[in-house]
């Protein structure tokens, strides 16, 4: 069976984002790029499910400018097949993002798409959720394990009070939680050997999609700041301020 | 101008977080419908029409919505829909699974988390794990909208008397089936609800200190949270991690105890009122946002701060 991977380009998940002053958007000027921490979650699972017989095929997919390139060889590496970017100009909307997976996943078929659950630039959670609803897949979102069986895959999820399993006929939707697995590092061999895997560009027009906006940003700023706090000097007087001077116990 | 606001509930309970989707959905003007989506969910139903500012409710009470599965609820919503210019919902993992699943059949954007209304088609919502707030305007005729429940403050859960009115339409769109859960019961207050969080990070060392936290809890009646780096240690499990990912809680006192106060779990716990930080090392970044900041050992600290309240 052949599986989808769906990778943004973001900002390295160390950087700590400010807004410009004006206003006008968040100064991401000689920021640190790399691939969301989900999709690389997601990247592994897909490998690990190819290690294990499961998969035959890995395919990335990004949609972004040329520089996501950079993001897709990084999946290569860590043991994806083949690469597809789909080429847009700036950042597109989850909604639009998911119509371009729609056209990737109805040219490639896959039994399976794994994305992650939420890129951390936009702190979205939409994107898998949506190409569900427009391919009509069953989806398990925030998974924490993926287990395939048959013509289905149970799919362990992360939710608010615990844990949930679902089972959802193939092909369906996997989004990726932290504790899905833990990445491997990609070895020097492997590196090189990416660079000469097929990476094709495709374009929304190739993909029949309508790039739209239905969203602006108007401004961006700080959010609010703390008062500096205090060191206390021990226990005694850390109950006394919070009696006393925060009343926040009794 | 009206609203659907989408329940979270347990079928016999109407969950604190619906009760901040209102409060949004009422800023936004209009009548406020909630929708409750389940089975054999009349309680939660009944809840729902008490609720303070809400002028009716929608029942769809069917198998096929039981667990909230999102292949079914989201079609459901979406046929509804064509009533309403909003639809809302707390940012429960629930809503989160479902609702964009609903803004794509609509063909139209989700604002996800939002922390203000501005206006009609204006908003504000986190960005960037919090470290920069985006005002956002959208230009869809019908929105949709998930709310960051601790940026709104509860509307009443009684003094309402909404009518309860049966939707009949089932949708079991046949691809997905619940199996199992492992839900965890705790006697505890709800971490995104309670008025004291008390969090474990990697400085616990394992899950048997976590016991160290408990009889504190018990004194203040707080919740207890986590660390990503705690939950992925296996010290706790998953629901009890703060942050980014995990819950965003804005308690009147959060103590984090043995946390470095990475980006992300501040992004978790920043707008609470007070913070008490418990560390060894002075050095660590959740000392530049507590308001009260203790250089010590957590293992002879916590004992004495049980003893002392
Ligand atoms: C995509 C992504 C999403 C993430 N989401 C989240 C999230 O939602 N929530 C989250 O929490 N993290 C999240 N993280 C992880 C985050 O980056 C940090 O790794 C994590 O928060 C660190 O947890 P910690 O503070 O417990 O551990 P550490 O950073 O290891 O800190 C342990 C602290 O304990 C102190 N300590 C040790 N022993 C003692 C002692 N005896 N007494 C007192 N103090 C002691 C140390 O001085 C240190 O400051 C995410 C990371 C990524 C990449
Ligand atoms: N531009 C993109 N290119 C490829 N995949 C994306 C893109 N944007 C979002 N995704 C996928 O959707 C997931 C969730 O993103 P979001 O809905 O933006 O939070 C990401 O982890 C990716 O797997």
């Amino acid at each position: 069976m052949k599986v989808l991977v769906a990778v943004k380009r973001v900002v390295d998940y160390n950087v700590k984002v400010r807004a410009k002053a004006d206003g006008s958007d968040v100064d991401l000027n000689n920021v640190k790029m790399a691939i969301n921490p989900f999709c690389e979650i997601a990247v592994e699972e897909a490998v690990r499910l190819k290690e294990a017989g499961v998969a035959t095929e890995v395919v990335a997919v990004s949609v972004g400018p040329k520089a996501c390139q950079e993001q897709l060889r990084t999946a290569l590496a860590l043991g994806a097949d083949r690469a597809i970017q789909v080429e847009v100009e700036g950042s597109v909307e989850p909604l639009v993002v998911a119509k371009l997976l729609k056209g990737v996943v109805e040219k490639e078929a896959p039994q399976l798409v794994i994305l992650g659950k939420q890129s951390i630039d936009g702190d979205n959670n939409q994107t898998g959720q949506m190409l569900g609803a427009l391919t009509n897949m069953a989806q398990g979102t925030f998974a924490s394990e993926v287990k395939v069986d048959g013509d289905s895959v149970n799919v362990t999820r992360e939710i608010d009070g615990g844990l949930q399993t679902v089972k959802l006929k193939l092909p369906a939707i996997v989004t990726t939680d932290l504790r899905l697995n833990e990445p491997r590092y990609a070895s020097l061999p492997n590196i090189m050997k990416a660079k000469k895997k097929p990476l094709d560009v495709l374009t929304a027009d190739d993909l029949g999609v309508a790039i739209s906006s239905h969203v602006t940003q108007l401004r961006v700023e700080p959010p609010a700041e703390r008062q500096a706090g205090i060191k206390v000097e021990d226990v005694a007087q850390l109950v006394d301020k919070l009696k006393n001077e925060a009343k926040v116990i009794a | 101008m009206s609203t659907l606001v989408l329940a979270e509930h347990d079928n016999a309970s109407l969950k604190a977080a619906t009760l901040s989707a209102v409060a949004a959905a009422s800023q936004m003007g209009g009548d406020v419908h909630v929708l409750v989506a389940g089975a054999d969910c009349s309680a939660a139903a009944e809840a729902a029409a008490a609720v303070s500012g809400v002028s009716k409710v929608l029942v769809a009470d069917n198998a096929a919505y039981e667990h909230q599965l999102a292949e079914n609820v989201s079609l459901l919503v979406a046929e509804l829909a064509a009533g309403y210019d909003n639809v809302v919902a707390a940012a429960t993992s629930a809503a989160k699974n479902t609702l964009p699943r609903v803004a794509a059949l609509l063909d139209v954007a989700q604002i996800s988390e939002i922390m203000s209304v501005e206006s009609a088609d204006t908003f504000k919502r986190p960005i960037y794990a919090g470290n920069v707030i985006a005002t956002v305007q959208s230009s869809d005729a019908k929105k949709v909208i998930t709310v960051r429940a601790t940026s709104f403050d509860a509307v009443a859960a009684e003094g309402g008397s909404a009518a309860i009115e049966a939707v009949a339409s089932v949708h079991d769109a046949g691809i997905s089936t619940f199996v199992g859960e492992e839900v965890a019961v705790s006697d505890r207050p709800e971490l995104t609800a309670a008025s004291v969080v008390i969090s474990g990070g990697r400085g616990m060392q394992n899950g048997e200190n976590f016991k160290l936290l408990d009889g504190i809890a018990d004194k203040l009646n707080a919740a207890i949270g986590a660390s990503r780096a705690a939950v992925d240690a296996g010290f706790v499990p998953n629901d009890m991690q703060v942050g980014q990912t995990g819950k965003i809680v804005a308690p009147e006192l959060y103590i984090a105890v043995g946390i470095s106060g990475a980006i992300q779990h501040l992004a978790g716990m920043k707008d609470s009122k007070v913070i008490v930080a418990i560390n060894k090392d002075e050095d660590a970044p959740i000392f530049q946002v507590a308001d009260y900041g203790l250089v010590a050992d957590l293992f002879s600290a916590l004992p004495e701060l049980e003893a002392a309240i």
